[in-house]
């Protein structure tokens, strides 16, 4: 897409502030509307303009094959293992209030760690789908 | 209740009946599979609706505490229909995916096509 | 005023949905169900639903539309015309959207506060968020924290369909064989 300058352009000033706001929805959604669910795939959307205007190439240099599937699992084993250490420190599976001096420290830090670990999923899946079906040709 | 409460009251029910059944209408007589999913993604959208309509609370506003407010709607729907649509469009994903790959090994994405195939075989 | 902004952008949805049934342009079809669902995020908002208009917005005006795109172009625009009469399948339809309708007949009227739905955990939750998290939002906290276990099922989900779509068309499968016919499905 070498001749599209406008696209080009406009693409690189808006990609700082999509991923800028899939963090803001990210951590502010226990506060407003938002949580790891949309700030995944916002956040995922920002790399698919990108790939779109500058070539799937070029995106997979930011973001190897690798990284995406270590995100992949990496944001289920982060749930699952916050459930773990509450059970570690002696509470239920997911119940989050050992895990700071207060009930309510705890349970924002597992809330917190909880949608980290869903965010992280969720963009690896989106990005990692789009990426598969860019890539694939037919033999 | 006079006609016009009853039919508000229950006009969200029915349209996403409606959509329900386009949806289901589109997947059962269609033979293309692109728009067979599309007919899934109807489907599953009235569900959703139906869902939210069966959480709104008359007066109320979203369930974000804030003070000098007193009526939420019902916080639980939509916390299940929020999950739902991420993993409806994974699962549409992987639905598509078979779709190409159908196509790669058939050279068609037309039921009718795909079984005359099978029974030449 | 809210019941004629529902009412319209409801009936804007079945139009787009009978669109939908009526084109054969496949391309036509997905930009329509984009519309469909971004119509889907604003009937959310006027529910109060802001974090499920949100997820519909992102997840079903973007990325699944873009998906679909994405199989267009490595498949074919044009559906076929239909082979069958489209008889058997209205029957179908029309008998169970006529036995759902029934069904409406004896559901809670929209908007109200008194119905079973309102009446069990949802009080509970609205009340006890401030007291147990501290967080405002009570659907991040019923999402992350009191149905904790839900939510990990649908990461798992989303997280199998991901591996999926790896295995039907990742890189890894360049080069291997096409599938051959099984010799027992030569009858």
């Amino acid at each position: 897409m070498k001749e599209y300058l406008v696209l080009r352009v406009i693409t690189k000033l808006l990609l700082p502030f999509i991923l800028l706001f899939g963090l803001y929805v990210q951590f502010h959604g226990d506060f407003g509307p938002g949580g790891g669910f949309q700030a995944g795939v916002i956040f995922a959307a920002g790399f698919v303009l990108y790939s779109l205007v500058y070539g799937v190439a070029a995106a997979q240099k930011v973001l190897p094959t690798g990284i995406l599937r270590a995100g992949l699992a990496g944001g289920v084993l982060i749930y699952a293992l916050v459930g773990v250490a509450n059970l570690i420190l002696g509470a239920n599976y997911l119940e989050y209030t050992p895990l700071a001096d207060t009930m309510k420290e705890g349970q924002h830090l597992g809330i917190f760690l909880v949608e980290l670990g869903v965010g992280l999923t969720v963009a690896s899946v989106m990005m990692t789908v789009y990426f598969t079906f860019a890539t694939w040709r037919e033999d | 209740m006079g006609d016009w409460e009853f039919i508000v009251g229950h006009y969200n029910y029915w349209i996403a009946i409606f959509l329900a059944m386009t949806g289901l209408y589109i997947v059962i007589a269609r033979g293309n599979l692109i728009k067979k999913l599309v007919g899934l993604n109807v489907f599953q959208s009235s569900v959703f609706i139906l869902y939210i309509s069966l959480a709104k609370v008359e007066g109320g506003t979203a369930p974000i505490l804030a003070r000098g407010i007193d009526i939420y709607s019902n916080p639980l729907p939509h916390v299940l229909i929020l999950t739902a649509i991420v993993v409806g469009v994974a699962t549409t994903a992987l639905g598509l995916a078979l779709v190409v790959r159908i196509r790669g090994e058939y050279g068609t994405i037309e039921e009718d096509d795909i079984h005359s195939q099978d029974e030449s075989m | 005023m809210e019941a004629w902004v529902d009412i319209s952008i409801l009936g804007l949805m079945a139009l787009t949905a009978i669109a939908i049934v009526m084109l054969r342009n496949l391309l036509a079809v997905v930009m329509l169900s984009g519309i469909y669902s971004l119509l889907a995020a604003s009937i959310f908002v006027v529910m109060d639903a802001v974090d499920v208009a949100f997820t519909e917005a992102a997840v079903g005006a973007g990325i699944s539309t873009m998906l679909f795109i994405g199989t267009l172009a490595l498949t074919t625009r044009i559906e076929k015309k239909p082979a069958h009469t489209p008889v058997l399948p209205l029957i179908v339809v029309i008998i169970t959207g006529a036995v759902l309708i029934f069904g409406t007949l004896d559901v809670a009227v929209y908007g109200d506060p008194l119905a079973p739905a309102m009446q069990d955990v949802a009080p509970y939750y609205l009340e006890n968020t401030k007291k147990h998290a501290g967080i405002p939002n009570v659907v991040t906290a019923v999402l992350a924290s009191y149905r904790g276990y839900d939510t990990l099922g649908e990461v798992v989900v989303i997280f199998t369909a991901g591996i999926g779509v790896i295995l039907l068309l990742g890189s890894w499968r360049r080069g291997l064989p096409k599938i051959a016919p099984h010799k027992d499905d030569k009858a």
